[in-house]
């Protein structure tokens, strides 16, 4: 399978550890993953690098209690979509937070974790996974 | 209303986890069941589409074009290979009506066919993410069931919508499922049993989810010119559309609503001339029940956040104001992906002729069909008149 490809995972480790997307200056419009084109502007727009803050609110989630092979010693856990504070969303687990603690509106920031592993032998993939700000730095 | 595309036959092969048949065997028994119902010659067919998602993963076999036409003994007729996830089935019916409209073929036969009972349920699993955004959902653990779980999760916190409004989807489908003879799942299921079923992806349970299927169906569509060589009452396409939005979920304006199935609805409402109150039957992409609920909203049966009440009330049933999925849907007929949106259209074609037999909507002379890729991500929506 392509996913196991050495080359397709490295090629993402700049954006997929910094959370780094771009920024359209035209429109001010923040990406992430980045944006081969701005959809707003397109050939207007200007897109620059950005590395995103980290911080965000959870915008939904689920509980996955049925998972595909690599994640089947994690579950149950939980998945959510994060909205970050420049706005985009991404798509990343909820760590340090029990599934019946999880809530839309919660304050998370990004942690630096293994993502997966590809079987035995296969390539470990690390990147994004977001915690409840609350448990780290004691506010809101 | 236009009637330049008919159908003018019909065929599928069953649904249902089919160990003793292959990819070859389905594909075979769907086509020629449609041959054989509209009385066409191998002769007269010009070219076929088929449709399917990913028989490459789930099988090992690609260039499904030419399997079908050699199965088939058509010879050297060009065949299509289309692939739009969870929708293929439905493309392939479009790539047909635009070739068939533009005069190149006159007339086709169409195939929808997946076979997914060859790999385990985990790679059946891995395989069906991929209609998601790969790299950024699914590589982070996002299952499909999780995705849609998001869309129940935010739909509930927005509307108030119930699990057991999910739920009802479920036991709707599964009562108008033990009519089809073709359905994987053709049986009731009392509420307590769904709302009691294991959970995939919280909210979601196992009895909210489309199951994994292998299945084909089959159509013959052609030209007006064409049409009344095999039939004196053809069903035709009085209208075709199709829209996209973004791969990933989390990219779209509002994950409650699909986009893409609101614009390609609106257009194929114009482009036939009707308001959607003028269609008698639904079949619509319930993949995952929430899914049902979201679509009887973008396809402008109710407002935004009501989908969950109009099931509670009844209103989807056969005999409801608007019947949505009689086949039993995804859900109980089952969803072989690749062939999902050519038994959408199949089941119209026989609401609209009158031969659906328990599960026939009285009287029914419009019927529009939504058939979803991936997340929303493609919509293709087709409306059938007589």
């Amino acid at each position: 399978m392509a996913e196991k490809g050495v080359a397709q995972v490295w090629r993402r480790i700049k954006s997929v550890y910094n959370i780094q997307g771009n920024h359209c200056t035209t429109c001010g419009t923040y990406y992430f993953p980045p944006r081969p084109v701005c959809p707003n502007c397109r050939r207007k727009g200007n897109l620059e690098e950005y590395r995103f803050k980290g911080l965000g609110k959870v915008h939904t989630f689920a509980i996955v209690r049925q998972a595909p092979e690599e994640f089947k010693r994690q579950v149950p856990y939980i998945i959510a979509q994060i909205e970050l504070d420049e706005g985009p969303r991404l798509t990343a687990q909820i760590v340090n937070c029990d599934p019946e603690d999880v809530h839309i509106g919660m304050r998370v920031r990004a942690c630096f974790r293994k993502i997966r592993e590809f079987g035995q032998g296969g390539i470990i993939v690390y990147g994004y996974k977001f915690e409840p700000t609350m448990k780290v730095t004691g506010h809101d | 209303m236009e009637k330049d595309v008919a159908i003018v036959g019909v065929g599928m092969s069953k649904f249902g986890e089919l160990w003793d048949k292959s990819l070859r065997d389905i594909t075979l028994e769907a086509g020629m069941y449609a041959i054989f119902d509209a009385e066409v010659r191998g002769k007269d067919i010009d070219g076929i589409v088929i449709g399917n998602m990913s028989a490459g993963r789930f099988t090992g076999q690609e260039h499904l074009g030419t399997l079908a036409v050699d199965m088939g003994g058509l010879g050297n007729i060009p065949a299509y290979s289309v692939e739009a996830a969870c929708a293929s089935g439905g493309a392939a019916v479009r790539q047909a009506y635009m070739a068939i409209k533009s005069g190149e073929h006159d007339v086709m036969l169409v195939l929808g066919s997946e076979k997914m009972s060859d790999v385990n349920q985990s790679e059946a699993m891995n395989t069906v993410s991929v209609a998601s955004d790969w790299e950024w959902e699914g590589m982070f653990g996002a299952t499909f069931p999780a995705l849609y779980a998001f869309m129940a999760r935010r739909h509930m916190m927005e509307y108030g919508t119930t699990e057991e409004q999910l739920s009802l989807v479920t036991v709707k489908n599964h009562k108008n499922a033990q009519w089809n003879p073709w359905a994987q799942f053709q049986r009731p299921v009392p509420l307590e049993v769904v709302m009691n079923s294991g959970l995939v992806a919280d909210p979601i349970r196992v009895l909210h989810s489309s199951p994994v299927t292998d299945g084909a169906a089959g159509l013959i569509m052609c030209s007006a010119e064409r049409a009344k060589e095999f039939t004196d009452t053809p069903v035709w396409i009085v209208a075709s559309e199709q829209a996209s939005d973004t791969l990933a979920l989390h990219d779209r304006r509002d994950i409650t609503t699909m986009d893409a199935v609101v614009k390609s609805t609106r257009s194929a409402l114009r482009e036939a001339g009707l308001k959607i109150g003028d269609i008698d039957v639904f079949e619509l992409h319930d993949s995952f029940t929430i899914g049902e609920i979201i679509l009887t909203e973008d396809i402008g049966l109710i407002e935004k956040g009501k989908g969950g009440k109009l099931v509670e009330e009844g209103m989807t049933e056969i005999d409801g104001k608007y019947p949505v999925n009689p086949s039993g849907g995804l859900k109980a007929r089952g969803h072989p992906v690749g062939a999902t949106g050519v038994a959408q259209i199949v089941e119209l074609v026989l609401q609209l002729r009158g031969d659906a037999e328990k599960r026939q909507v009285d009287g029914a002379e419009k019927a529009l069909a939504v058939n979803i890729g991936g997340t929303g991500g493609t919509s293709i929506v087709h409306i059938l008149g007589r």
